[in-house]
């Protein structure tokens, strides 16, 4: 006889509701699986709620901010022009709020259980959901861990949200800095560097590696460090925060350089940006005997751990970390699940989009990673400054590279950087997912004028037919 | 009309072929089932027998003619209450359409490729506008190929057959990571290497200029199975690289077991070698050591999770590899018996291709010619090979004390790109300890 009380049994249940967690519960529920989320948050997780969304709202306020100081270049006139931090960050709460109803009702239209509380693995298709000390059972045939990442901290130095911040104190920040330090230059790093300078901020940015956005082409790399300087960015690159002294009115930072020597400096506030650490603690991975890799959690191509029954998906696996790979496992984990035959993931067309101005966007690989995989290589690159839309929109700075593989034609990346060129990445990826040639895309009729045109003439230049330099 | 008798395909990978011989003349009529003509593959001389009925109105293609490609028309059938004569002198077949496969992509043939596909496989062989590479056989079957533009240029530079692929992509286009993994050898799906013709020379070669010597000699012409092996061999030497590990195994537990399983095994005929067990023990230990049963490919690895082995047979003109398919699944009689009977029509050169294409790592045995050891050379796409030496008396070292034993070497070569040296030893060590315990791999 079963007890009465015996929870209902479902075919998929997803810790995390991410934009890797949510989008595989709704495409489960398409193909017919009864489905429950747990989530101990926010539905939408960091990405619509402390993530891509709200930063971009911010970005966009600092860019519609520099266009203002900038109307004169227009023709326009902008007198007494001036930020307020408080309302931009209003602003900004308000996108990602909209956007977290969205997925509320996204999870009701699909017939999605939301359990609201801290989920944790106890055994095979078995989950407990805690919340305000009650503990539910739940069981399922799947289970999908979609839980995310965190900030990582700087081993000599907690975020304390008042001087010291992580990604969340510098989208809801108790105040503007005046002296800002941004540690680490890779995406998120970046684009809060880019988003304080530009609301007028003194900022500066310490890089360990060699180069800012290290995991870009080092042409891209290069243009930006000049681009930022010439908006009055401070760079250090090759440097690391060896220390931070917090006191009443800052922190004291000593900072050692390309050169060896350390120097201190005070600043009024410091972004860590150097990187995530994924919440694989204390959602019983260890007991059921989970594959990790420093924490991440092992998958292959159909997203399953080495535990059958469990797979896992975004930001708690492997990289690149960022919202729409965590989607795009999403649906193909919840295809396995149904018995359906997904194509596996391939990262190298991933693309990838950073934020800061100029915008960068990338696919694939770059120049030296080409070469290093060992292929003979064409590259193109078309500047900015040949298009007639760029200098339309009085953007003529930025480019777009292509690296071709010469014996087939192959795309094997493209990087991009300047104005809009996050919208236009996809027409890469689309036809590096399609398998084009150079012969393809040369054949494709670009509209005029656009920016896209410069993609065009990039695949030309490779070939030595670029038209308009 | 008479109906055009077409160079078939033997393999799924076959592009070519030696009309061997004519069975049949001008003015013969044949029915269906009629054996017509031996075609000689890369591999086997195959027979080819007839589908439809008529007479035979006029053969196109002599036979001893090499280099037929599949598709071409070699013989003309005048059907019932045609005129044979007539239909001799009937126009010569036309070359078919355009596949989609051919030319440049989307350049060459935009007009005749967008006609309708020709439902039958009729490919002319001389095509003359365009390289033998892309697809025939498969292709006119179902109309277009379905494939990547990467996808055609790679596999038209490689000189790989379209056609003969299965699509891992969207509907089953090819794409990419399927002509990778049909690089010469390595295609899983493909069942057969041969058709993968190395890249630099995709078109018809150019006769080479002939070999002059002062030397006393005759030239023979290569066969297909010689310029087969010969391209196999080289692609494997200049592409994989071997690493070898060696192990001295001791041998007479191995030949006791054998006689007395012969012994209970007489009454069923059965006669067991020492080339069966090792079959057996080999197949055992991939399945131990999975990380050596397995074929590398640009993109990806593949593991398998049967053991297939190819036993390298010695014929005349050549060498062929039949398989043991799941040999680690099978009875050492089983295996006895299969080998026995693939050995022998393999030698009649009568061995259907599914019986020597595929297989998951191979055993070559020099033994019977005292060879002591050898380093064989891998057979793509697999990831490993066993040379096998002769088992002999060999002072041995046993509880510290000198004792005679018979002891064989065997040296594995291993895909060094798929396999790395310390799994390929602990595949030499278990496969040494089955052998030298061998009730553990019978029982
Ligand atoms: C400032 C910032 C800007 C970014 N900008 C971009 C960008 O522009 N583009 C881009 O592609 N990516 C961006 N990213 C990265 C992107 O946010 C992540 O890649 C994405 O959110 C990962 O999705 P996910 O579903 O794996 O996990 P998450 O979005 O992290 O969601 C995980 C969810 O699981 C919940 N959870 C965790 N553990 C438990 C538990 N035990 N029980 C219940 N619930 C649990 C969490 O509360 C969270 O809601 C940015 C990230 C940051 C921080």
């Amino acid at each position: 006889m079963e007890p009465p009380n015996v929870p209902d049994t479902y075919d998929l249940i997803v810790l995390g509701s991410g934009p890797g967690g949510y989008v595989a519960a709704i495409r489960a529920a398409q193909l017919g699986l009864k489905t429950a989320i747990v989530e101990r948050e926010l539905l939408g997780g960091i990405c619509l709620n402390w993530g891509c969304i709200p930063t971009k709202a911010l970005l966009r306020s600092a860019e519609v901010f520099h266009y203002m100081q900038h109307a004169k270049d227009y023709g326009l006139v902008a007198n007494q022009i001036s930020a307020d931090l408080e309302a931009v960050v209003k602003r900004s709460r308000g996108v990602a709020k909209q956007l977290n109803q969205g997925v509320t009702h996204l999870m009701k239209k699909n017939k999605i259980d939301v359990h609201m509380g801290d989920g944790k693995l106890t055994g095979k298709g078995k989950l407990s959901v805690t919340k305000d000390g009650k503990t539910t059972e739940l069981t399922a045939r799947n289970i999908i861990v979609a839980t995310g990442a965190r900030a990582r901290d700087l081993p000599f130095a907690k975020a304390d949200g008042k001087r010291i911040w992580t990604y969340r104190h510098a989208m809801t920040p108790p105040e503007m800095p005046t002296k800002l330090l941004v540690v680490g230059s890779g995406a998120i790093g970046i684009e809060f560097a880019s988003f304080y300078r530009d609301m007028g901020a003194d900022v500066t940015v310490v890089e360990m590696l060699d180069r800012l956005v290290p995991v870009e082409d080092a042409d891209v790399s290069a243009f930006l460090e000049k681009a930022v300087k010439k908006q009055g960015m401070t760079t250090m690159t090759g440097a690391g925060v060896e220390k931070l002294e917090v006191s009443p009115d800052g922190v004291k930072a000593s900072i050692k350089g390309k050169d060896g020597k350390t120097v201190a400096q005070e600043f009024s506030h410091v972004i860590v940006a150097i990187g995530i650490v994924p919440n694989t603690e204390n959602i019983g991975l260890e007991a059921l005997g989970v594959k990790t890799d420093r924490g991440h959690i092992v998958t292959d191509g159909m997203c399953r751990t080495n535990v059958e029954g469990i797979y896992a998906i975004g930001d708690v696996t492997a990289p690149p970390w960022l919202a729409h790979k965590a989607s795009h496992e999403g649906v193909i984990a919840a295809e396995a699940i149904a018995g359906k035959h997904p194509h596996a993931m391939d990262p190298k067309n991933i693309p990838g989009c950073t934020y800061c101005r100029p915008q960068i966007a990338s696919v694939g690989l770059t120049e030296a990673k080409a070469k290093e995989a060992g292929y003979e290589v064409r590259v193109g690159n078309f500047p900015f400054i040949g298009n007639g839309k760029a200098i339309a929109l009085g953007e003529p700075e930025g480019f777009v590279k292509t690296v071709f593989d010469a014996k087939t034609g192959e795309l094997l990346g493209a990087h991009m950087i300047g104005a809009e060129v996050t919208e236009l990445i996809q027409g890469y990826t689309v036809g590096k997912t399609g398998e084009l040639t150079e012969a393809e895309l040369m054949e494709t009729v670009f509209p005029h004028p656009t920016l896209s045109e410069m993609m065009h003439e990039s695949v030309l230049a490779a070939y030595g037919r670029a038209l308009h330099i | 009309m008479p109906i055009e008798l077409k160079m078939p395909a033997l393999s799924p990978t076959m592009e070519e072929g030696t009309l061997a011989k004519w069975l049949v003349k001008e003015g013969d009529t044949v029915k269906s089932g009629d054996i017509m003509a031996e075609i000689e593959t890369d591999k086997a001389t195959m027979e080819f027998e007839a589908v439809d009925e008529g007479t035979i109105a006029k053969i196109v293609v002599p036979e001893g003619t090499d280099g037929v490609k599949v598709g071409a028309v070699i013989a003309l059938i005048a059907g019932e209450g045609e005129d044979a004569s007539a239909a001799a002198s009937a126009p010569a077949p036309s070359p078919s359409p355009a596949k989609a496969g051919e030319g440049q992509a989307g350049k060459a043939g935009q007009g005749e490729g967008s006609a309708a596909p020709s439902p039958s496989p009729s490919q002319s062989a001389g095509a003359d506008r365009a390289p033998p590479s892309p697809a025939k056989a498969g292709e006119g079957l179902e109309g277009r190929v379905k494939a990547s533009p990467l996808a055609r240029r790679m596999a038209e530079a490689k000189g790989i057959d379209l056609g003969a692929l299965q699509g891992s992509g969207p509907g089953g286009r090819i794409v990419k990571a399927d002509i990778e993994g049909a690089q010469p050898g390595a295609a899983p799906k493909v069942a057969a290497a041969p058709a993968a013709a190395p890249a630099p020379a995709p078109a018809p070669a150019a006769p080479a200029a002939p070999f002059e010597t002062e030397i006393p000699h005759e030239a023979v012409k290569l066969s297909n199975m010689r310029k087969t092996i010969a391209r196999r061999l080289t692609e494997a030497k200049s592409t994989i690289p071997h690493i070898y590990l060696t192990v001295d195994i001791r041998l007479d537990a191995l030949l006791k077991l054998r006689g007395e399983l012969n012994g209970a095994l007489a009454a069923r005929n059965v006669k067991l070698s020492v080339n069966d067990l090792l079959i057996k023990a080999l197949a055992v230990a991939l399945k131990q050591v999975p990380e050596c049963n397995v074929s590398f490919t640009p993109d990806q690895l593949i593991k398998y999770s049967r053991a297939d082995i190819s036993v390298a047979v010695s014929i005349p003109g050549g060498l062929i590899t039949p398989i043991v398919t799941n040999a680690d699944g099978k009875g050492v009689a089983a295996i006895s018996s299969e080998m026995h009977e693939l050995a022998s029509r393999a030698k009649d050169g009568k061995l259907q291709p599914h019986e020597y294409q595929g297989g998951t790592a191979s055993l070559s045995n020099m033994g019977m010619f005292g060879i002591k050891q050898f380093e064989a050379v891998i057979n793509p796409p697999q990831g490993m090979i066993m040379a096998i030496g002769a088992g002999e008396k060999r002072p041995y070292v046993v509880d510290d004390a000198l004792q005679i034993a018979t002891v064989m070497s065997a040296t594995g070569s291993f895909d060094h790109r798929a396999i790395d040296g310390a799994d390929g030893a602990r595949l030499m060590k278990v496969f040494k300890e089955l052998v030298e315990a061998p009730l553990g791999m019978v029982a």
